[in-house]
Parts: structure tokens; C-alpha cells; sequence
């Protein structure tokens, strides 16, 4: 079974999906950061594949890519990274990434080789969903990967339903209208906007990402949805770490634990 | 035929490759924009904004001295008379008057060598709008006097730092702008690229160049279609201007001119077609130069405007079908090239636009052609880069 489908079965509140960078800070680091997060209880892995031109992204994940990139990271090299990551990593694994290395890669082949090595689902979030339809899809049900889109305040509530219906692993809710980066405080106009959608009743789990940064950010955007993502301000940890496994597992848990 | 689909696409090339946190404002331009800049209300305003404001019609030129040395009619389009010194404030000015009709209170755009950018800051002026203009942090350094300009008209000029700091990072940083600020602000891009109805959008807006061009040339040679014209590409604003009304007259034969750089193959070169393979850059799947790994590769030209990766899609289509003709030139060759045109006619062109007179020596054409060549814009912005150069 699918490992997203298989987390949503058993757990629908208080999810917690961490992303990183692959080839930040440290080329080799993609599988010691991975198996840190699953330590510490998180609950789904997100890997950004790096790209040159992250149009959606903030200074932080901007500059991740930048290195992972000078790093030597490329599709490739990941794909070799993760060869055996189901030795020794149990979470739902998803790829994000920006559609032109997928699609230099093959879409394919790259579909191909995300069921091989154990990933779960993907968010391409340049990909529009009329080409996913047409081109995609396909491929995506072929090897039994979850496509996640993404929505933001500004989405009409026909286009959510419309995305609901072509989504398979859950929707990811871009909190403000904005690019990455970690935020101090959620304002009442979010929290209404995460209401609204709440109200919805959608078929697909509801995910909070862009700005989610601390246990507090955390706890409130989860008590409108099933979870939340942080990226931005994971990276920030990364960064700063001396010791990133004992550094990653504190940062985890203080969000998590009560 | 060449001519956009519903869903934005040349052929194989265009669409809306976009985040979904763009999808609303891409959505509210694709369903006004026809619309609005059919009505006779925005035609009149943008009309009388390029006759008494641009100085528009611009002439169409019998270049004597080099239909003489090149043993053709060459006649030479000017829009380096446009206000501004380029032909980009045709689009500029069909833009602001089309935010103004969507009720937008701000103006953002990206800018390479900091024309656009002018162009666009002047009809912030001229309306009276705010403008942030993206510029990167190295073009910044490279292209001063403009970025004056920009702050002499009002505009703010934000360093995009990210990437490679030039043309393709602002345009980043613009969208980036545009994703936070989606409801108020209009994103004028300055080139036939970018998402679906972008390219279509500002091929319309420059198409005023061939309306005129077939006018005037009926006037002069009384005929409506010359047998060659040709441009410059960078984005392609000013080829796709000077191509449009005659995308479907196969009797044309449409030239358009890309900078080799260094040398196509030298690793420093804008040669796009040469080198680009099929991929999704600022929201259109076109032709991209880039990695095997899918990385875009900075290019180089010596000229700013022409220093871009990618290459709008209605041009990878006119590639693609072969209906346009690509060729490249060198940086050397089209400074020799921006010369010989100040000697002959007494016009100091853009170093872009000199890219395009180069091409004259590797066309094959007959001696009773006629040939237009757009002048798409005036020197003085390149005047350090001719003193640099030196050899004159």
C-alpha cells in the first residue's frame, strides 16, 4: 500500500511533514537528515529537488538550492542516494520539485524510477493541472505515486473542488498568499481563510505549508487541518547546526511533543 | 498558420506553466485581456498614446549607402525614434493602460539592461502609478545611467540577488513579487515570454511595427510585403512586432537574429535555438539552454537585452516549423556591424539591433529584394560598451 495513503489511514490530525533541500547543507547528507526526521516522529519526508530558478521560493530555500547545486546535486545523484532508503527509512517519502529537471529527466522514466527506489508522491508545483490531466496522469498512476496540488487564499472555491477532485494524497494549503520562508505569527485573515476551507469538506487531507515555523505556528494550523509542512525554517536548522542529528531531533520533538 | 490556442500554445511551445498561487492572477489577465484591448475605448487611448506620446508612426528608412554596399533595398524601421530609444514602450504603454482598466494600483516588472525597465517607469510616470522594477544585482553594477533613469521617473529599483543575479533572476524575483502581491499589482513583462496570455499579449501590443511596415511600404513600393525582414532575439519582442502581420504571408521570409556571444559553442553564447533543448522556463514550455540535469544555463551575449536562456514560444515554433530563419552572430561581428551602420546612415544603433545588420553578411537574397530591417533601438545606452570596444 501507499505509504501517504497508508499515514492518512491511521493519523488525521496533527501531521507533521518536514522538507528539505536535497544536497543541503553537505552533498552526501540527503539520507542522515531523512532518518533524523523519522527519529525524532515526524511523519512524512519532503525532498526538494534543487533547481535554478525556484520561482515559488523565498531567500531561504532559494539559497538551499544554490548550494545543493555548487554541491554537485542533481536528479541523478538523488536517485543514487535514495537507492536504499527503504533499508533503512519507513515514512512516506514525497518529491518536490519544479517541472524542468523532471521533464529533462523524462517524465517517464523519472515516474519510473520514484517507484523504484520507495517515493511515495510528488508535488511539482509548476505543473498545471491541465497538463497533469493530459500528459501525466498517466504516469503518475502508473507507478502509484500520490500527486499533490497546491492552493492559496486566492483560489476560488470552484478551482479547490476542481483540484480536490484530481488530487490523490492531499492538498497542500499555501497559508498566505506569498513565496516560502518562515513567518512570526498566523493573522486572523489566515486563520479565516483555513476555516473556509475547513468548511469545504473535502475529500483530501488538508496539509498548511509556507510560513509554518515553530510549535506554535504548528499547533494552530493544524487545529484547522489535518497537519502541516515546514520547510523554510527546517532549512534555517540545517544551517545552523553543529551536530545536525542531535540538533534535528530537538527541533522535531519541541514541535511535536506536549 | 501560426497563432496561439486557447491554451496559450505555438504548436508545442507557450502554455502556463505556473504555481497555482499565480493561477489567479494569470486567470483574471486571460479572461480581460482580449476584451479589454478590443474595445474602442482602450484602442482610442492606446492609439493616441503612441501617435502624440511614443511618436508613433516611426519611419520606414531607404537605407541608400547600404542598399548600395549589400546590393539590395534595405529599408530600415525606427523604432529607436520611439520615446525611451526602443520599440519596448509599445508594450509598455498597452500594458498600463490595460492594468488601469483591471484596477490595479501598482506596477512591477523585471528589467536585463534596464530598457524595459524605462520603458516601464516612464509610464508609471505618465499615469501616475507606483513601480517597483526587479533589475539583477549585476546588471545593476553594469547598466547605471538606466537604473538613474528609472529612479529619475519615480521608479524604485530592487536588486534581485538570487541565481546569477542578471535578466532571468529579476524575472524570478518579479513573479516571486507577484505571488505576494497578487491582488493589487499588474506584472508588465517585457518580452514575449512568461505564461499564457504574456507572450500573445505583448506580440500584440509591438504588432504595431509590421501594421506599419505593410503601410508604409505600400506608400513607398507599392506593395505590402517586402521579401525579407529582420530582428534581433533576445525574448523576441521586437522580431515578433516586426513578424506578426506577416507570420502567414509565406512569401516573407522572416530572419530573426540571435546572439552567438563568444562563439556558438564557446560555453559563452545566447544562441538559443543552437543550443537549447525543449524546456519550462518563467511559465512557458519553449526552447532553454540548460544542464542534462535540467539546470538553465546563463548565457552570454555582450549585449544585455539579448543575455537570456530561453526564447519566447511563438519564435521556438517559427524554429520548430522552420518558418523563421535563425541565425547567430558574434558579439565581434555585430559591433562591427553597429559601426558600419553609424558610418553609412548616421545611426548609432543598439548593440542588439546591430546584431541584426550583421546577419546581412550571412543571408544569400537577390538584388531586386527588399528588405526591412527594425531598428529596434538607439545606441547611447551602449555607449560605454562601443568605448570599451574601442575599435572605431
Amino acid at each position: 500500500m501507499n505509504r501517504v495513503d497508508e499515514l492518512f489511514k491511521k493519523k488525521s490530525t496533527n501531521i507533521l511533514s518536514i522538507y528539505f533541500t536535497a544536497g543541503f547543507p553537505a552533498l552526501e547528507d540527503t539520507l542522515p537528515i531523512m532518518k533524523a526526521i523519522e527519529a525524532a516522529g515526524a511523519d512524512i519526508i519532503e525532498i526538494g529537488i534543487p533547481y535554478s530558478d525556484p520561482i515559488a521560493d523565498g531567500p531561504t530555500i532559494q539559497d538551499s538550492n544554490l548550494v545543493a547545486l555548487n554541491n554537485g546535486m542533481s536528479l541523478r545523484k538523488l536517485f543514487s542516494q535514495l537507492a536504499d532508503m527503504r533499508k533503512e527509512v519507513a515514512l512516506p517519502v514525497i518529491l518536490m520539485g519544479y517541472l524542468n529537471p523532471v521533464v529533462q529527466y523524462g517524465i517517464e522514466d523519472f515516474c519510473q524510477k520514484c517507484k523504484e527506489v520507495g517515493v511515495d508522491g510528488l508535488i511539482l508545483p509548476d505543473l498545471p493541472m491541465n497538463q497533469y490531466l493530459s500528459e501525466y496522469k498517466p504516469f503518475f498512476d502508473k507507478y502509484d505515486l500520490r500527486n499533490t496540488f497546491l492552493i492559496s487564499p486566492q483560489t476560488s472555491e470552484h478551482r479547490i473542488r476542481e483540484i480536490d477532485e484530481h488530487t490523490d494524497g492531499f492538498i497542500y494549503m499555501v497559508s498566505s498568499a506569498s513565496i516560502t520562508g518562515a513567518k512570526s505569527a498566523i493573522s486572523d485573515e489566515q486563520l479565516a481563510y483555513f476555516e473556509r476551507v475547513r468548511n469545504m469538506h473535502l475529500k483530501n487531507p488538508r496539509l498548511i505549508g509556507f510560513g509554518i515555523s515553530d510549535r506554535a505556528s504548528f499547533k494552530s494550523a493544524a487545529s484547522y487541518s489535518h497537519g502541516a509542512i515546514i520547510g523554510s525554517a527546517f532549512i534555517n536548522v540545517l544551517k545552523a547546526a553543529k551536530d545536525q542529528e542531535k540538533e534535528i531531533i530537538a527541533y522535531i520533538k519541541g514541535i511535536i511533543n506536549d | 498558420m501560426i497563432k496561439v490556442d486557447e491554451n496559450g500554445f505555438y504548436g508545442k511551445f507557450g502554455g502556463a506553466f505556473i504555481p497555482e498561487m499565480l493561477y489567479p492572477n494569470i486567470e483574471e489577465l486571460r479572461e480581460n485581456y482580449l476584451p479589454i484591448i478590443n474595445s474602442s475605448e482602450f484602442q482610442k487611448e492606446f492609439r493616441y498614446l503612441l501617435k502624440d506620446y511614443v511618436g508613433r508612426p516611426t519611419p520606414l528608412f531607404l537605407a541608400e549607402r547600404m542598399s548600395e554596399k549589400y546590393k539590395a533595398k534595405i529599408y530600415l524601421k525606427r523604432e529607436d525614434l520611439c520615446h525611451t530609444g526602443a520599440h519596448k514602450v509599445n508594450n509598455t504603454v498597452g500594458q498600463i493602460i490595460l492594468a488601469k482598466k483591471l484596477g490595479k494600483k501598482r506596477i512591477i516588472a523585471e528589467t536585463g539592461a534596464g530598457q524595459h525597465g524605462v520603458a516601464t517607469a516612464t509610464v508609471c510616470a505618465l499615469m501616475g502609478m507606483d513601480c517597483t522594477v526587479y533589475m539583477g544585482a549585476v546588471d545593476i553594477e553594469r547598466q547605471k545611467p538606466n537604473v538613474e533613469r528609472m529612479r529619475i521617473l519615480g521608479a524604485k529599483v530592487v536588486p534581485a540577488t538570487s541565481g546569477s543575479q542578471t535578466l532571468k533572476d529579476a524575472t524570478n524575483e518579479a513573479m516571486r513579487q507577484w505571488i505576494n502581491n497578487p491582488v493589487d499589482t499588474h506584472y508588465i513583462i517585457g518580452s514575449v515570454v512568461g505564461p499564457h496570455p504574456y507572450p500573445e499579449m505583448v506580440a500584440t501590443f509591438q504588432s504595431v511595427i509590421s501594421e506599419e511596415i505593410k503601410a508604409q511600404l505600400l506608400e513607398k513600393e507599392g506593395r505590402e510585403n517586402p521579401d525579407l525582414v529582420i530582428a534581433c532575439v533576445g525574448g523576441g519582442s521586437n522580431a515578433a512586432g516586426s513578424f506578426y502581420h506577416y507570420y502567414n504571408e509565406p512569401s516573407v521570409r522572416l530572419i530573426a537574429v540571435e546572439a552567438a556571444g563568444l562563439g556558438v559553442f564557446s560555453g559563452k553564447s545566447a544562441a538559443t535555438t543552437s543550443l537549447g533543448k525543449l524546456g519550462i522556463l518563467h511559465g512557458s514550455r519553449t526552447l532553454l539552454m540548460q544542464t542534462e540535469d535540467g539546470q538553465v544555463v546563463e548565457p552570454h551575449s555582450i549585449s544585455a537585452g539579448l543575455d537570456y536562456p530561453g526564447i519566447g514560444p511563438v519564435h521556438a515554433h517559427l524554429f520548430d516549423t522552420g518558418r523563421g530563419e535563425f541565425i547567430a552572430v558574434e558579439d565581434e561581428d555585430a559591433m562591427v556591424a553597429g559601426i558600419e551602420l553609424s558610418r553609412l546612415e548616421g545611426i548609432i544603433p543598439a548593440i542588439e539591433t546591430a546584431h541584426a545588420f550583421s546577419a546581412l553578411n550571412q543571408l544569400s537574397y537577390n538584388a531586386s529584394d527588399i528588405i526591412v530591417i527594425n531598428v529596434s533601438g538607439r545606441g547611447d545606452k551602449d555607449l560605454e560598451t562601443y568605448i570599451k570596444w574601442g575599435n572605431y
